[in-house]
């Protein structure tokens, strides 16, 4: 791939040290290494429990590593302080995780809108932004002034993405985006992630939808080899 | 960027004991800081120290001032904290009753703040605390009432008028959710949210609840005997803690 990383991570290193349970260390990375370019998709592919989630946890800097580098957009979120993690996460790296976690009683419209609100957009701009993207996923208007806690799962997943994709991130991670969709949103989901590409968005996901994988994808990285005790 | 609060080994003793021991943070413009531990655990003691509402044994609590920058408030005259205290800082009691006049109406409460920092024109002042009754929620029509005829979260929200009416930068929080019931205590954390977002404030968030921490506080301090044992990011504490006690308190969560 021509141009440089956006995102970069070499000689990462993780252990799990359990305090309350005989001080167990569990090495659960060696060595990582990978790099992904704007306008790419890498999937992160691997049996379970290899440590896809845990990379991707780490990129974001929800995961503490002991050793490596992991630059996204030029700040090493290996070494960088909180409130650099924080500027980072609102202009450049955005994340869509599994779960949605939100205050209870917020409508599902603020919710997608708040990331474009906490980037300083205008009240009418991020609410019709919002708007179109939960109309794109096909989630009823009737439901984006309730709160999103007690959608079901997949609407839920929806709600997550819509928010995900709100601001239009450089670099995204993307843990299963297309988990639990019917084969409508799923479509919806798979164009936005290849709009995402098309204005040059670097994107690393775990992809456990093979079809989806192989059509967004254009590197697939085994963690396998970053994992303690499994690597040949 | 200055820091708007910079803490350097804050220590207060109760004789021999530890309330707190060597704290140091920074909290820059914007950001919403957590403080989680266990009762006595020194967050509260840490708190009112900040606050200037229990004298430190040592330390310094440096806020970037409008006038004159970065002082180290423990080091400013009675007047001058007092002042600072009326204009830019503000502090949130876990009881609302602490923090609020209880005789007084509630128009009178919020009228009262802004007429500590100078503000005269009774028809304005009126107009200021019906603005703010309305962005906590609280209807219009209830402007002459008094506290006492309020719901608990009616109070916790009447109190977080009363204390930003003067635009303060800097609040100070202790549980402020604590005692709620959960449906009251959602909407007050949305308030608090879009507060902090719209006007830029910085705060420093005492609570046990690690859920209250997790949706609030940018980042968080863990405290356990008077120390700081672990800071971080909020959900880098609470999804991968270091010390030993944070995975305690984070495992001892009971799931809903």
């Amino acid at each position: 791939m021509g141009g440089v990383a956006m995102i970069e991570i070499s000689g990462l290193c993780k252990n799990f040290v359990l305090h309350n349970q005989g001080g167990a260390v569990i090495p659960v990375m060696r060595d990582a290494a990978l790099s992904v370019a704007p306008g790419e998709c890498v999937a992160l592919v691997g049996a379970s429990g290899a440590g896809k989630s845990t990379l991707m946890r780490m990129v974001y800097g929800n995961y503490l590593a002991d050793s490596g580098v992991i630059r996204v957009g030029g700040v090493d979120v290996a070494q960088a302080a909180p409130r650099e993690v924080l500027a980072l996460r609102r202009a450049t790296l955005g994340y869509v995780s599994q779960f949605l976690r939100v205050v209870p009683r917020v409508p599902t419209v603020d919710v997608v809108a708040e990331p474009l609100l906490a980037l300083g957009m205008a009240r009418d701009e991020a609410l019709a932004r919002a708007r179109d993207l939960l109309g794109r996923l096909n989630i009823p208007e009737r439901l984006w002034t309730l709160s999103p806690t007690t959608f079901s799962g997949g609407e839920q997943q929806r709600v997550n993405i819509a928010r995900g994709f709100a601001h239009a991130y450089p670099a995204l991670l993307l843990d299963e985006p297309t988990a639990s969709l019917d084969a409508a949103n799923r479509e919806v989901v798979l164009t936005l992630i290849e709009e995402a590409k098309a204005r040059g968005a670097a994107i690393l996901g775990i992809f456990h939808d093979e079809a989806a994988r192989d059509r967004v994808c254009d590197r697939v990285v085994d963690v396998t080899r970053f994992t303690p005790g499994l690597a040949a | 960027m200055t820091p708007l609060l910079q803490v350097k080994g804050l220590t207060k003793r109760y004789g021999a004991r530890i309330g707190c021991q060597d704290v140091s943070f920074d909290l820059y413009p914007g950001e919403v800081m957590g403080i989680v531990g266990e009762s006595g655990s020194g967050k509260s003691t840490l708190l009112n120290c900040l606050a200037g509402h229990l004298e430190a044994d040592a330390g310094a609590v440096v806020f970037d001032t409008r006038a004159d920058g970065p002082r180290d408030v423990r080091a400013m005259s009675e007047p001058e904290r007092r002042m600072l205290a009326r204009t830019d800082w503000a502090f949130v009691h876990q009881n609302p009753r602490d923090g609020l006049r209880m005789g007084v109406s509630a128009g009178g409460n919020v009228g009262e703040r802004l007429m500590a920092v100078g503000a005269r024109h009774y028809g304005n002042i009126r107009g200021q605390a019906l603005d703010w009754l309305d962005r906590v929620e609280i209807a219009g029509d209830r402007i002459d009432d008094r506290p006492t005829a309020f719901s608990g979260g009616m109070q916790q929200r009447l109190q977080i008028a009363r204390n930003l009416v003067t635009g303060p930068r800097l609040v100070f929080m202790d549980e402020p959710t604590g005692g709620l019931d959960v449906s009251v205590q959602a909407r007050l954390l949305d308030l608090l949210r879009g507060l902090v977002r719209e006007m830029g404030l910085s705060a420093v968030i005492v609570t046990h609840d690690l859920a209250v921490v997790r949706l609030l506080a940018h980042r968080l301090m863990v405290m356990k005997s008077g120390h700081v044992v672990e800071a971080g990011l909020t959900d880098q504490v609470l999804d991968d803690p270091q010390h030993g006690y944070t995975q305690l308190l984070v495992s001892s969560v009971l799931q809903a």
